[in-house]
């Protein structure tokens, strides 16, 4: 009976060596309990796991594959729908998407699809040669994507494979947006995005570092050097600061800025790299979010004695991935929930010294469904810290589309994109992921970046907008 | 990879640096910057641009070595590449006619008043400029300011050239001299710009001054930059870097600067060593 196998634990390194380093925690799965695994995948014919996937990977053919010892096949079959599996097999939320659907987690665990596709995905990078799609007959038609986040590269894989002629512009120095500069080490080891981003060059996308489009070139700039449409996967990158007293002390960042730091600029191989972090012996992040998890846990690793999570509502309500949550309380990570920041309190140097905290109990659920939380009058107390990290969400950067009034807006500052198509109010331009969702996760703005492509594809046809 | 094509000393530790940047160089306008990466494990810095040449696609740096990025930077010869340059950044300066401006720049901030200065010159303003060096070893640009300006002052801290003392001393000479000044602008170290606004806010002249912030992305995505002006939190690199400075909290600014000076230390202690052992 394959159903009594049981779902197969992914090793990990131990809790007490891996919070000194920043290498990767989940250490992946061998071929032997990849197939075991796979083992226990029932092979629906109607499989709802697919229909849980934003990008409909065909799930069961891929986990016949592996069943049958056919790991770089399967790899290959899952790359029909997805440009990026080994990152995909790593940071998706599966327990919220194909593993929800899953049948055989009705009664027991389901099948660990995330696992396998980060499995298949690495055998294949390390045992095989890369191998390049098929690509069309080239239709000399030039698209500019500005982005080099989870939609761009998306979206230039598929027009790519299409026939068309893609250039990716990056503002940053490195390619792989939020993959590169917010996602940690630990987390998605950056070698990994570099292999896939240098997939996509040896499928011959262009991909231009250092441009920051608005400033270095415009819009109107990219259709006069004959592109003929433009995608903007800008992302979410305005970080949220919590306009209370205190917040530009020395030792506050934005999660953005403390996990640009150590990501993109290892400032934790400080001095044999040359940006520096502070990070003191009791850091305070605040928020709950799996960004708030990758920065806790960046503090441990960057030698804190203390990393506490500040959370206003209770566990339940973590937004994060329970993954995550478990690998930082595994970690030590200490978790104070009903508090919020009132105020941050500072020495005669401009050192954040203190938080002060007011506790808080919960309410009614709000608009999101969760309960509520309401400060407890006359509860504020100081809690001490060396270091604090913001990691309350981030918004729209308005930079580009400062410099683009024809690009509409909503009223939160994300592009006002049709989400079928992802066309702007501008011709020719095209938007998706977070910087017309909001924030949102890496294959939802994969998901985004396919429907964008096939809009593309359709308009540049058609040239009916 | 950004092509280094002149190197130029113009004082001992500032260097002058022509780059080949055709894109930089096409869409530049006066008080824009660039962030700099040296190489790959390089920290990235920003560094305002003090002249551009559209046809022969160039940017120009005038850059002081106060640090390892900076010292490393000096070490670079005509024909060395720099692994990343970005930009044009940040707001351009808003250049208008308003009758007379006073420009001063302190020390290195020469290099980037002087193409404010041009600018305002060119647009039919009468301007006055005031550069203040720590010596005459110091002085940089001299001849390129008085070509753009109507009157140029030259003083230094310890009297070797021009008039001994501050900027601020010969801006409050012109005060009282009665010349009417309807815009300062100041450009230089921190502590400077505060004083010539302090200064100014008593006789109610309207002051600009850029803000040399610490910044990473350089694009409004990571808030390193933050600085208060007016009392609300902005990010010099998108909403600045130039700002009203009777608005500006410079207390702030100035410890915000000094955030990483131990390890700024070490990091320029290690780079001299070893450059030095090579």
């Amino acid at each position: 009976m394959r159903e009594k196998i049981p779902r197969q634990g992914m090793p990990k390194q131990k809790p007490e060596d891996r919070i000194h380093n920043f290498n990767e925690v989940a250490l992946g799965f061998s071929p032997e309990l990849a197939q075991k695994e796979a083992e226990r995948c029932l092979q629906c014919p109607k499989p709802f796991c697919v229909d849980g996937c934003p990008v409909n990977i065909d799930i069961p053919a891929f986990i016949k594959l592996i069943k049958e010892g056919k790991f770089i096949e399967a790899a290959r079959k899952i790359k029909e729908d997805n440009v990026l599996p080994a990152i995909c097999g790593r940071v998706c939320p599966q327990e919220e998407q194909c593993e929800e659907k899953c049948v055989i987690g009705i009664k027991g665990e389901p099948v660990a699809i995330g696992r396998l596709e980060r499995f298949a995905a690495d055998y294949e990078a390390e045992n095989a040669e890369m191998e390049i799609p098929e690509i069309a007959e080239s239709k000399n038609k030039k698209i500019a994507i500005v982005g080099s986040g989870p939609a761009g590269l998306t979206v230039a894989a598929d027009l790519k494979r299409m026939g068309y002629d893609v250039t990716i512009f990056e503002a940053l120095h490195k390619a792989g947006g939020v993959l590169i500069y917010g996602i940690p080490e630990f987390r998605l080891p950056k070698a990994i995005v570099k292999r896939e981003v240098s997939f996509l060059e040896k499928m011959g996308v262009e991909v231009k570092t250092d441009m920051v489009i608005g400033k270095s070139l415009s819009i109107k700039e990219l259709f006069g050097m004959g592109y003929s449409a433009v995608f903007l996967g800008l992302g979410a990158g305005l970080p949220r600061f919590m306009k209370i007293e205190g917040e530009n002390l020395l030792g506050i960042y934005s999660a953005n800025e403390f996990l640009t730091r150590t990501n993109l600029l290892k400032a934790y191989k400080f001095p044999e790299y040359d940006t520096p972090i502070k990070v003191g012996e009791r850091v305070g992040v605040i928020g709950g979010g799996n960004v708030a998890m990758d920065s806790v846990r960046s503090a441990l690793r960057h030698g804190a004695k203390e990393a506490h999570i500040i959370y206003r509502r209770s566990r339940k309500e973590l937004p994060a991935r329970e993954e995550e949550i478990e690998n930082a309380e595994e970690e030590g990570v200490i978790f104070d929930f009903l508090v919020n920041p009132v105020r941050f309190i500072g020495d005669d140097k401009g050192w954040v010294r203190a938080i002060e905290l007011i506790k808080m109990e919960l309410g009614e659920p709000d608009a999101s469904g969760r309960r509520r939380p309401i400060p407890i009058p006359g509860s504020e107390f100081n809690f001490n810290v060396d270091t604090v990290v913001i990691a309350i969400g981030a918004g729209a950067n308005p930079l580009l589309l400062n410099a683009t009034p024809e690009i509409k807006r909503n009223k939160w500052g994300y592009i006002d994109a049709d989400l079928d198509t992802g066309k702007t109010s501008m011709k020719g331009v095209f938007a998706g992921g977070d910087i017309v969702t909001g924030e949102a996760t890496v294959i939802e703005a994969m998901g985004f970046g396919r429907r964008a492509a096939k809009a593309i594809d359709e308009y540049l046809n058609t040239n009916k907008w | 990879m950004f092509k280094i094509l002149e190197k130029e000393t113009l004082a001992p530790h500032i260097n002058r640096f022509v780059i080949e940047a055709p894109l930089i160089a096409k869409n530049h306008k006066p008080g824009q910057f660039v962030v700099i990466r040296i190489y790959e494990k390089g920290e990235r810095i920003p560094l305002t641009i003090a002249e551009v040449d559209r046809t022969e696609g160039t940017i120009t740096l005038i850059v002081q070595e106060v640090g390892k990025t900076t010292y490393m930077l000096g070490d670079l010869k005509a024909g060395d590449v720099i692994a990343d340059v970005i930009g044009p950044l940040g707001r351009p300066a808003e250049i208008e006619k308003v009758g007379t401006v006073v420009t001063i720049g302190g020390g290195v901030g020469t290099a980037i008043v002087y193409p404010e200065t041009k600018a305002f010159k060119e647009v039919g303003n009468r301007v006055i400029s005031i550069i203040g060096f720590r010596n005459k070893e110091l002085v940089i640009l001299e001849d390129e300011m008085r070509a753009t300006s109507d009157e140029l002052i030259v003083t230094t801290d310890d009297g070797s050239y021009g008039k001994k003392g501050f900027v601020s001393d010969r801006l409050q000479e012109l005060i009282e001299k009665g010349e009417k000044i309807d815009l300062v602008v100041a450009i230089g170290p921190a502590i400077m710009m505060k004083v010539v606004s302090d200064m100014t806010k008593k006789y109610n002249i309207k002051t600009i001054v850029s803000l040399n912030a610490i910044m990473l992305d350089a694009t409004g995505m990571c808030g390193a930059c933050r600085v208060e002006v007016g009392g609300e939190t902005k990010f010099a690199c998108v909403d600045g870097p130039e700002f009203d400075a009777h608005k500006v909290d410079f207390d702030l600014l100035m410890k915000r600067l000094v955030m990483y000076r131990e390890e700024e230390k070490i990091a320029l202690e290690n780079y001299l060593r070893e450059s030095g052992e090579k």
